[in-house]
């Protein structure tokens, strides 16, 4: 259940205070000013990636590398092994007076198993890094959410940041041109 | 972090230079907003299922089962059915499926290699090309398995116990096969997946609008709760990058395997150095081939215009044009290495290709592959669509008959006179293959039916309006 809570307040604790942009350069501003008033639990929200949006909200490096290596890693040694111990160690055979064991033969199967595990390293690692699949958001439950994967920018600041104030952070998002500053349930 | 302005100033060399605004492409024509983009590509979904796709299906169905009716047949009775006999016992089979997972290869360059090298074009084609690639390699797929004989043995391909206690053999191109195989089908998957998370995100959001809460439930159960957080951007498209990072030698790695089941036996026309990027250049030619067959209609029925504009056609025959010439030059080359080297089982195998009993399969391939996609060199001919599509279909003809040439020209004729023969399909064989058009067909029908058929969210990534300092720029100079 969502409301207009422009001027009534809420029993419960709010998530957070939302705002509306119609075009991505004001979403860009908006997000810079609100990272130099120094919040930290905020977040913007967009219908594609916008160029440059990281260092305006001066968000870090994504870590979804590390995964990827990390099973990199493990496909190479698994392909390795796997060829090792099936043909050099548990049923040793000779086959056309070749080595039981190579890693120049190995190398095709491991290779394709070095990228098969990085694939899935990618994948699982954004979903954990981004903390999904989460089918339950409060933002999800914002009446005009469907405009945010469409054509829409908010910009939500969580009430949980430590600079949050519902007077003060609704002025600042006011002040950043942001529209129909609505408050979001928890 | 250091606090960065980013107002734009223009450096002063600029102000002597003075350099040249070139016009860029347009991408999206006739200035659509983002609103537009989402309506014109989830409307295809929400929409009433429109007659004609009842009509493709169930002509798609009907020939889908000729497949089906094929492999009935084989597995009832036995591998026998199909054609092959000594000397040839490779033929429709592994062109098939080499065909087939060819065509798969033009999806993962458009996603992977297109992304890597930043060419925007590729974001109203890549999502329809990665949906080609994974039915291309289900359709590739039927053949190995189905002609290993008893297909209920097929899982003895994959390292899993059995009770003989003895393992795959790793020395063999044809088990690298199976693992580049199936790892370039799991991760062409995976890539289109996550491709299309956003997109998904969007339609379950329009669907709960709009009040059609199954529906609405369903993609988002797929969507997995994105809400476009530029938090989980910043991460997804550092994994979307890394997919692609690694698509690309797969991709390249993929093909090189499928050469190598040849390029590693000792037989004249097979024992070659240049098979992998000669294979891999024709993988991606035949794949540029089908996209072209395959969006231009598309484009027609659905009044994509604005999205697929003439230059985004322009750009898929220009690679096709490259790659069916660097085909050419590999055709050209195999001619002079068969001469240079001196082998006279080499020389014959390469005469026989060109002049003995499979001369009409090779001068099919040359007339198709070298010559007429050389008539993209003329702009009037790229800007021609019904032309186009002609000439792509040729590409699709001339490159299953490439793999026939390769395949069974060389098998007929190998090294011992008396052993000698002429292969010809059976029936089975025709109504197999025949069959997979269908089964590309229905799925890639229902693919366009039920999911967004262009990667909504990248096509607003490279719209004008989603530049934040497009705007600056204009004011400040």
């Amino acid at each position: 259940m969502t409301k207009d809570t422009k001027s009534l307040p809420m029993s419960a604790q709010p998530y957070g205070l939302i705002a509306t942009f119609t075009t991505t350069a004001e979403a860009m501003h908006a997000a810079e000013q609100v990272r130099d008033a120094g919040y930290k639990f905020w977040d913007v929200i967009s219908p594609f990636p916008i160029h440059g949006m990281d260092r305006a909200m001066g968000i870090r490096r994504s870590k979804v590398p590390r995964a990827s290596f990390l099973g990199g890693l493990a496909g190479l040694t698994t392909g390795m092994t796997l060829i090792w111990w099936s043909g050099a160690y548990n049923f040793p055979l000779i086959v056309g007076g070749k080595p039981y064991f190579s890693p120049m033969f190995a190398f095709p199967v491991s290779y394709e198993l070095t990228i098969l595990f990085t694939a899935f390293a990618t994948v699982i690692g954004m979903f954990l890094f981004n903390k999904l699949p989460m089918h339950y958001h409060p933002v999800l439950k914002y009446e005009k959410f469907h405009r945010g994967t469409t054509d829409r920018f908010f910009v939500v600041i969580e009430a949980r940041d430590p600079r949050f104030d519902a007077a003060a952070t609704r002025a600042l998002l006011t002040a950043v041109g942001g529209q129909e500053i609505t408050e979001l349930e928890d | 972090m250091a606090h960065a302005e980013h107002t734009v100033v223009a450096p002063a060399i600029l102000q002597e230079v003075r350099p040249a605004t070139l016009p860029r492409p347009v991408l999206i024509a006739n200035h659509r907003d983002f609103g537009w983009i989402t309506d014109k590509i989830c409307g295809i979904v929400e929409g009433k299922t429109p007659t004609w796709w009842w009509w493709c299906f169930g002509v798609a169905c009907f020939v889908a089962s000729f497949t089906v009716a094929g492999i009935t047949y084989l597995v009832a009775t036995g591998v026998g059915v199909w054609g092959h006999r000594s000397p040839v016992n490779w033929a429709w089979d592994i062109v098939n499926f080499v065909f087939w997972i060819g065509i798969g290869h033009a999806g993962t360059l458009i996603s992977a290699i297109l992304c890597l090298l930043r060419q925007k074009w590729r974001t109203s084609i890549n999502r329809s090309a990665e949906a080609m690639t994974i039915f291309a390699v289900v359709c590739a797929g039927i053949f190995p398995m189905f002609h290993v004989g008893r297909v209920w043995y097929a899982w003895y391909l994959f390292p899993l116990p059995n009770s003989n206690g003895i393992w795959q053999n790793y020395r063999s191109p044809l088990e690298w096969d199976v693992f580049a195989v199936s790892t370039y089908g799991i991760v062409s998957v995976l890539f289109w997946y996550v491709g299309m998370l956003p997109d998904l995100a969007t339609l379950r959001d329009r669907f709960g609008a709009a009040g059609n809460k199954l529906r609405s439930w369903l993609y988002g159960l797929f969507a997995m709760g994105w809400r476009g957080s530029n938090r989980h951007w910043s991460n997804y498209e550092m994994a979307y990058l890394i997919l692609a990072g690694i698509a690309t030698p797969l991709v390249l790695s993929v093909h090189t395997i499928v050469s190598y089941d040849f390029a590693v036996s000792l037989l004249p026309g097979w024992h070659t150095t240049i098979f992998p990027p000669y294979f891999v250049a024709g993988a991606i030619f035949s794949g540029f081939g089908m996209v072209l067959t395959l969006m231009l209609p598309l484009r027609a029925i659905y009044k994509l215009e604005d999205l697929i504009t003439p230059y985004h056609i322009d750009c898929i025959c220009k690679v096709t044009l490259t790659t069916g010439s660097m085909v050419g030059y590999a055709y050209a080359m195999e001619f002079f290495i068969a001469w240079y080297g001196a082998n006279p089982y080499e020389g014959f195998t390469f005469i026989n290709r060109a002049f003995g009993n499979y001369a009409w399969a090779y001068w099919i391939m040359v007339t198709c592959n070298v010559v007429t996609p050389q008539l993209f060199w003329f702009k009037k001919v790229r800007r021609n669509v019904a032309l186009v599509w002609v000439l792509s279909i040729f590409v699709n003809v001339g490159m299953w008959f490439e793999r026939f040439v390769i395949i069974v020209s060389s098998l007929s004729r190998d090294f011992l006179p008396s052993s000698w023969g002429y292969y010809s399909p059976s029936i089975v064989e025709i109504f197999t293959f025949f069959g997979t058009f269908g089964v590309f067909s229905v799925l890639f029908l229902l693919f366009i039916r039920f999911l967004p058929m262009m990667a909504m969210a990248e096509l607003k990534a490279i719209s004008p309006q989603a530049d934040p300092h497009a705007t600056e720029i204009s004011h400040g100079t």
